[in-house]
């Protein structure tokens, strides 16, 4: 029996055991044109943890978060095989709505890209166009996105002001409340961070913390101290193919793939 | 393996194994020197042995410099995380052993001023097991044998049994002889700074396996016969 007080030096609890899974994917393959992205890739989402993609550019990781919500669909030349589900729910059905599957999926860019409208319509977009046209409910989703993209205290007396006013890093976070406008279930994140100075990603950094205890996030990087800090689980994907994917805090101390251990030492070959 | 892309890094790294084994080289060298001065009863050669602690010690906030430089600038991961913080525990290890021998060397500049109660047999065999413990614990550390670091591990054993042998015989004396007391106390403790070195070497053994597996065998009932 462990010493109660030792527990607190335990990692905080790690992924895979006690979440259940949020999204299967299972030999994933995707061709560009000729050009094969992704390698036979087959991995479980678990639902309320951070999940980060890593691995050098043209690895695939951006390839494998586009199928999450079909965005490769607007690909020209791509084709994608194998089977994502949700919740059990097969997404590459031929009767799936990809306008339905993006609201539960959404999604945020590198980047920000704000409409060029006010604070509130920028929010308030996804609902409008899911249908919401009552004014006070718009507002309530405004206010409480808003404050869960830890935006409301910088922005609330200057809804109407444009969003293209903001700063690079509230841009980023308004892109992240208008994601989470319609509800989704997942939020996936391609470098949402990259191109902001060190306090805004922070910012972005704390916010995706307290945001997975909603939502399923998963979260691609090219900054491995990044996702060292952020997720739970890690998945490191070379040339396509998902090398290895384990709990981040082992793969970051004791990977278990060579392969792995050269690229997170900084060893490219 | 691979080198890093960042030359810079890898060199650094390198610089951090160096000054180990370096360290390491003169902690083993001090002991040696420290029980060569005991049995020898060479006052001279036990004060420089003291002086020598100096040099040890500047490694030792040599290394921690380093570590900390790299853990800083560099965020390291997996084994190279590991590396450095294998060193960061070796050097403290390393210095204890240090001071392990300016301690034994301490006790033969007392024991030096009296006629010896005995001829020394355990204890020149102790100070062999003890620095081939802590070379070959060293050795483990630049080649990343996880083997020869077990085996270390094991033979701490063997100085256990010696300091608890050399222990029984020196209490006779003392039961026997009072006026052996404060010379056999002295001797006692250059057993026990021995054995204190074997551990150490046992630490650094167990920090290896660590390093390179990247899994703790620390504070097991048993030392594991196999990785």
């Amino acid at each position: 029996m462990l010493d109660p007080g030792l527990s607190r030096l335990r990692p905080t609890p790690s992924a895979t055991s006690e979440a259940p899974t949020k999204i299967t994917v299972r030999d994933l393959v995707v061709h560009y044109g000729g050009a094969r992205a992704l390698d036979s890739v087959s991995l479980d989402i678990p639902a309320h943890r951070v999940t980060a993609l890593i691995g050098p550019s043209g690895c695939g990781k951006s390839t494998f978060l586009r199928c999450l919500n079909r965005m490769n669909d607007h690909i020209p030349g791509a084709r994608v095989t194998g089977q994502v589900t949700i919740d059990g729910d097969p997404i590459y059905g031929a009767d799936v709505d990809p306008v339905a599957l993006r609201r539960r999926v959404g999604m945020v860019f590198q980047k920000s890209n704000p409409f060029p409208k006010s604070i509130f319509d920028n929010v308030a977009f996804g609902p409008r166009v899911h249908g919401e046209r009552d004014r006070a409910r718009l507002g309530e989703i405004v206010e409480r996105t808003l404050r869960q993209a830890a935006l409301w205290d910088e922005v609330q007396e200057r809804l109407d002001a444009s969003a293209l006013e903001l700063s690079g890093g509230q841009q980023q976070r308004l892109c992240i409340a208008r994601a989470l406008a319609v509800e989704p279930e997942v939020v996936l994140m391609d470098e949402p961070a990259s191109a902001l100075d060190p306090i805004a990603t922070a910012k972005i950094e704390e916010l995706i913390h307290e945001l997975k205890n909603a939502y399923t996030i998963v979260i691609v990087t090219h900054n491995m101290q990044q996702a060292a800090r952020v997720s739970d689980l890690t998945a490191y994907f070379y040339l396509g193919r998902l090398i290895e994917y384990g709990p981040t805090e082992r793969l970051f101390t004791n990977p278990g793939r060579p392969e792995t251990e050269d690229y997170i030492t900084g060893r490219f070959g | 393996m691979p080198l890093h892309t960042d030359r810079g890094f890898e060199e650094q790294l390198g610089q951090l194994r160096t000054a180990v084994l370096e360290m390491g080289g003169l902690v083993e060298e001090q002991v040696g020197q420290a029980v060569r001065a005991l049995i020898q009863r060479d006052e001279p050669l036990a004060r420089a042995t003291i002086e020598r602690d100096h040099t040890v010690n500047r490694f030792d906030v040599e290394i921690d410099d380093l570590s900390l430089k790299l853990l800083a600038l560099r965020q390291p991961a997996a084994r190279d995380l590991r590396l450095i913080t294998t060193a960061l525990k070796i050097t403290t290890d390393l210095e204890r052993i240090g001071d392990m021998a300016t301690h034994i060397a301490e006790r033969a500049v007392e024991l030096v001023r009296e006629i010896p109660i005995k001829p020394y047999i355990d204890i020149p065999r102790m100070a062999d097991l003890s620095r081939d413990m802590l070379r070959r614990s060293l050795d483990a550390f630049v080649r990343e044998d996880t083997e020869l670091a077990l085996g270390v591990c094991i033979s701490d054993d063997s100085i256990d049994q010696l300091h608890e042998q050399l222990f029984r015989e020196l209490l006779s004396y003392m039961v026997e002889n009072p006026a052996t007391v404060s010379r056999a106390m002295r001797l006692l403790f250059v057993s026990k700074y021995l054995e204190r070195v074997g551990d150490h070497a046992t630490n650094i053994a167990e920090m290896v396996i660590f390093m390179v597996k990247g899994r703790s065998i620390r504070h097991l009932d048993k030392v594991p016969r196999e990785l």
